[in-house]
């Protein structure tokens, strides 16, 4: 019998806590400004694409969660440069805006059981329509030519949410230790069993009582938000907004294939998806400099489509320890229909 | 003999046997050791209650699950060494259960799908013709879509349908399934004309005393093993036969 | 009626037809094989890449150009069944489609090596011409009526060929095909050529009017697989009506507003269309 896990909140976390204090005293070995900047990079990819993860395991595949990093991170440049407001307030906000997108969007389609390619349809048009938007209002936003958030007065850099690397990298790894948090707890909720259901079968999960749109939702809210926060981060970072890498298919399609490549099964996965990603970015630009611009997306696909026909629960599968998978009581039922 | 339904420049002599077949469904085993054999121009019927592995027998033969054990041949052939879509050129022909016609192609446009294979195509038009001549209600309905037709004229039209390819043997998975007792009737005297035209047929059936009337000899499946066989006479004659399958006394 | 509104519907129609080339090809694959290319608009970028090689960059006549684009993306589709979908038509659906969503990276990043950023254009074009109080592009009705013939030729070979009236039946009926003779694996490459060869049409049609860029299929990708889903997936005459009706949407907005909001629009349309009819407008 396993011990009552819901006893023991903070059971085996130690581990973790320590991983977490030591990775914060990473600038304490005042590492070079380039690789504070890539691993910053690194933890703020695998956020958004822990929380992408959060919802594809459960079958809940998006192709527009570009969608979330786009409001947020819009919603947060526009409050500080036309009204001031700080981004410690508006990143909040914004975070709020785009999971109130996601139940704008999601709960019509649970509801109406949208569910499979046509979710899947259904988030692309919604990444793209941000997309468009963004570029339609430019007169707002910049358009394509991007925005920058106004540089903060000196000595107002902690109320603009402007630090350096440091700064930057304790916000990341902060924001990172969160999604990791709320994997976990999603994970020893009912809410994960209840959404194992749903993917398997969801007529039986809905007939054995289980509320299928409130715990889609439930995970639908928490996989944006996530993926917001990391939007709104990463354009707080750079102090620079763009709709093609804040929203749209293209940055939709690379958060998936991250996640997909480090394997969305497991909380780690999409950190290690992370690390392919923008590791292969950064090879790929000092091997070849401009030269050979495209050999990234190139590789990229290769590596996708490899990752599908050989190792389809990504790179954590491989070092997930191999289970059977539970015969569950549907499996005979099913068995006996098929005889004649 | 109808030469227009035989396959051209064939061994008209071959016969369909099974042996010490096992076969199923992932971790589900269905045929236990099963064998029968069936010699050309005989009609053989398989009968047996719900769930004794008919549908699986017929499916094995036709290709579209593989055994696990046992050996499978038709005129000497192993059947097992190939692909599912190449046993209609060998002149095996499977009407599916429940029909499987397509419903919004029309009944002339079924009978050319029955009409894919290399071999079959250049006879369609005959092979279309006769099946018309054998059916006259599929005539009339030609250009109607199958899936509006009733029971009895889609049991037709997939009888049809296996016939353009041309068969040796017919391999027939439980004509009767959801038709009324007439119409029954009817298709079982249509399969005592297609045995008039020369050809071989299998029979899967649950409806015992009809599919008894039309067969040589019958095998008795139950719970995936051959329970017993004989002549038709015999088993409708057999006590224990009468009991469990013919409501009888 | 306001000529500008006459020319926009008009524009519309025309639109629609060139829209629907891509829709069929999806469609033609969905329902045969069961599995959505992610990265057909790539597809059609590499025809238009391929047209402008061989007009612009080796002087060929631009009829041979266009027949080379055919045969080209045909063959690409077959490859791209060998080596990516046949591999993984026993997977979930999800591997299907991102395993092709990487080819779709593949595309776009080879397109950018070999060709750049930069974007290119044919350099032909057919003066508009004058239909009462309208003006009508030349090139475009070109366009519309190349794309209803090949819809035409279509058609006529789903219906009235072996083959054709064997993919009908397989998109309904899988299981069944080998006892009619039929193997599958044949029938899916033919699809996958066919798809293949729509796309390259489609590449044809909208080469002449659009520069071509590595990153040009993620323009009218998106409302492709839109229109596809509207009609309901596997659905050709529902995807093809369906394309007309984007294409009247998207025209008509771009009159009203300006055409980056059209394409808004037809987007929210098509997601109270999926509220209102999960399965598609005109679904089975």
């Amino acid at each position: 019998m396993k011990p009552d896990r819901s006893s023991r909140p903070l059971g085996g976390l130690l581990l973790p806590a320590i991983l977490l204090a030591a990775l914060a005293c990473v600038p304490l070995l005042s590492p070079p400004d380039y690789l504070m900047h890539v691993m910053i990079t690194m933890l703020l990819t695998a956020l958004a694409g822990t929380g992408w993860a959060m919802m594809g395991r459960f079958g809940l595949v998006s192709f527009g969660h570009g969608a979330f990093l786009g409001i947020a991170s819009y919603t947060m440049a526009l409050l500080w440069n036309l009204y001031g407001i700080t981004p410690w307030l508006g990143i909040p906000i914004g975070v709020a805006a785009a999971v109130a997108a996601a139940v704008l969007l999601g709960y019509p389609s649970f509801r109406l059981r949208v569910v499979g390619h046509y979710f899947a349809l259904v988030t692309l048009a919604a990444g793209e329509i941000v997309r468009i938007l963004i570029v339609a209002l430019r007169d707002i936003t910049g358009g394509s030519l991007g925005m920058t958030p106004e540089q903060a007065e000196p000595g107002m850099g902690f109320f603009a949410l402007q630090f350096g690397k440091v700064g930057f990298w304790w916000i990341a790894l902060l924001a990172w230790a969160g999604g990791l948090l709320a994997w976990r707890a999603l994970d020893r909720s009912m809410s994960s069993k209840a959404l194992a259901a749903i993917a398997e079968d969801e007529d039986a999960a809905a007939s054995v009582g289980i509320r299928v749109t409130r715990e889609k939702l439930k995970v639908t809210m928490i996989s944006a938000g996530l993926a917001a926060l990391a939007g709104a981060l990463t354009a707080q970072y750079r102090m620079y907004l763009n709709p093609e890498s804040l929203a749209g298919l293209g940055i939709s399609l690379q958060i998936v294939f991250g996640a997909i490549a480090g394997g969305m099964y497991s909380p780690i996965g999409p950190t290690i998806g992370a690390l392919i990603t923008i590791g292969l970015d950064e090879s790929l630009r000092i091997g070849f400099g401009t030269q050979f611009i495209g050999a990234a997306p190139f590789v990229y696909g290769i590596l996708l489509v490899l990752f599908m026909l050989f190792l389809p629960r990504g790179i954590a599968g491989l070092l997930e320890r191999r289970r059977r998978p539970p015969q569950s009581a549907a499996t005979p039922a099913r068995e006996a229909a098929a005889r004649p | 003999m109808s030469a227009v339904l035989q396959m051209p420049g064939t061994d008209t002599a071959a016969a369909l046997e099974l042996s010490g077949i096992h076969a199923g469904y992932g971790d589900f085993q269905a045929l236990f050791g099963v064998g029968l054999r069936v010699e050309p121009g005989e009609a053989v019927g398989v009968v047996g209650p719900n769930g004794a592995g008919k549908t699986t027998l017929l499916r094995v033969i036709s290709g579209l699950i593989r055994p696990r054990a046992g050996t499978l041949r038709y005129g000497g052939q192993d059947l097992t060494a190939l692909p599912p879509h190449e046993l209609p050129a060998l002149g095996i022909a499977h009407v599916p259960e429940n029909r499987r016609l397509f419903p919004q192609l029309t009944v002339e446009e079924n009978l050319k799908v029955g009409a894919f294979s290399k071999a079959a195509r250049p006879h369609f038009a005959e092979r279309r013709d006769r099946v018309y001549t054998l059916f006259p209600r599929l005539k009339q309905r030609r250009h109607q879509l199958a899936g509006t037709m009733s029971g009895g004229e889609q049991q037709m039209c997939a009888i049809g349908r296996a016939l353009m390819s041309g068969p040796r043997i017919l391999l027939l998975d439980e004509p009767s399934a959801g038709l009324a007792p007439l119409v029954v009737q009817q298709v079982f005297a249509l399969v005592h004309r297609i045995r008039e035209e020369g050809l071989t047929v299998l029979i899967v059936e649950q409806n015992v005393a009809q599919v008894l009337r039309v067969v040589d000899r019958a095998y008795v499946l139950e719970t995936g093993r051959v329970a017993a066989e004989g002549r038709s006479a015999e088993l409708a004659a057999d006590p224990a036969i009468r009991r469990s399958y013919l409501g009888g006394h | 009626m306001d000529p500008f509104l006459l020319e926009a519907l008009l524009n519309g129609v025309l639109l629609g037809g060139v829209f629907a080339l891509p829709v069929l090809g999806l469609n033609l694959v969905f329902g045969v094989v069961d599995v959505i290319w992610l990265c057909y608009a790539e597809l059609v970028m590499v025809g238009m890449y391929a047209v402008w090689f061989l007009y612009t960059q080796m002087g060929w006549p631009l009829a041979l150009a266009f027949a080379v684009c055919l045969a080209v993306v045909a063959m690409l589709g077959l490859l791209l069944h060998l080596l990516v979908v046949r591999p993984l038509l026993g997977s979930p659906p999800i591997s299907q489609v991102l395993a092709t969503g990487g080819v779709l990276f593949v595309l776009q990043g080879a397109a950018t090596l070999v060709f750049s950023t930069d974007f290119r254009s044919l350099g032909v074009e057919m003066p508009p011409m004058e239909m009462g109080e309208v003006f009508i592009s030349g090139t475009k009705l070109a366009a519309f009526i190349a794309a209803l013939t090949g819809a035409g030729v279509l058609w006529a070979f789903l219906k009235f060929t072996y083959v054709g009236t064997a993919i009908r039946a397989i998109a309904r009926d899988r299981e069944v095909m080998p006892l009619m003779g039929v193997d599958p694996q044949r029938i899916y490459l033919i699809a996958s050529a066919v798809g293949g060869a729509l796309a390259g049409l489609a590449a044809c049609l909208l080469v002449v009017q659009l520069d071509v860029h590595p990153f040009i299929g993620l323009s009218f990708g998106p409302i492709t697989f839109m229109i596809c889903v509207m009609g309901g997936l596997g659905n050709m005459l529902g995807g093809f009506l369906a394309a007309f009706l984007m294409g009247l949407i998207v025209s008509t907005g771009g009159f009203w507003w300006n055409t980056e909001m059209s394409y808004v629009v037809a987007f929210l349309f098509f997601i109270l269309v999926i509220f209102l009819r999960p399965r598609g407008l005109f679904a089975r």
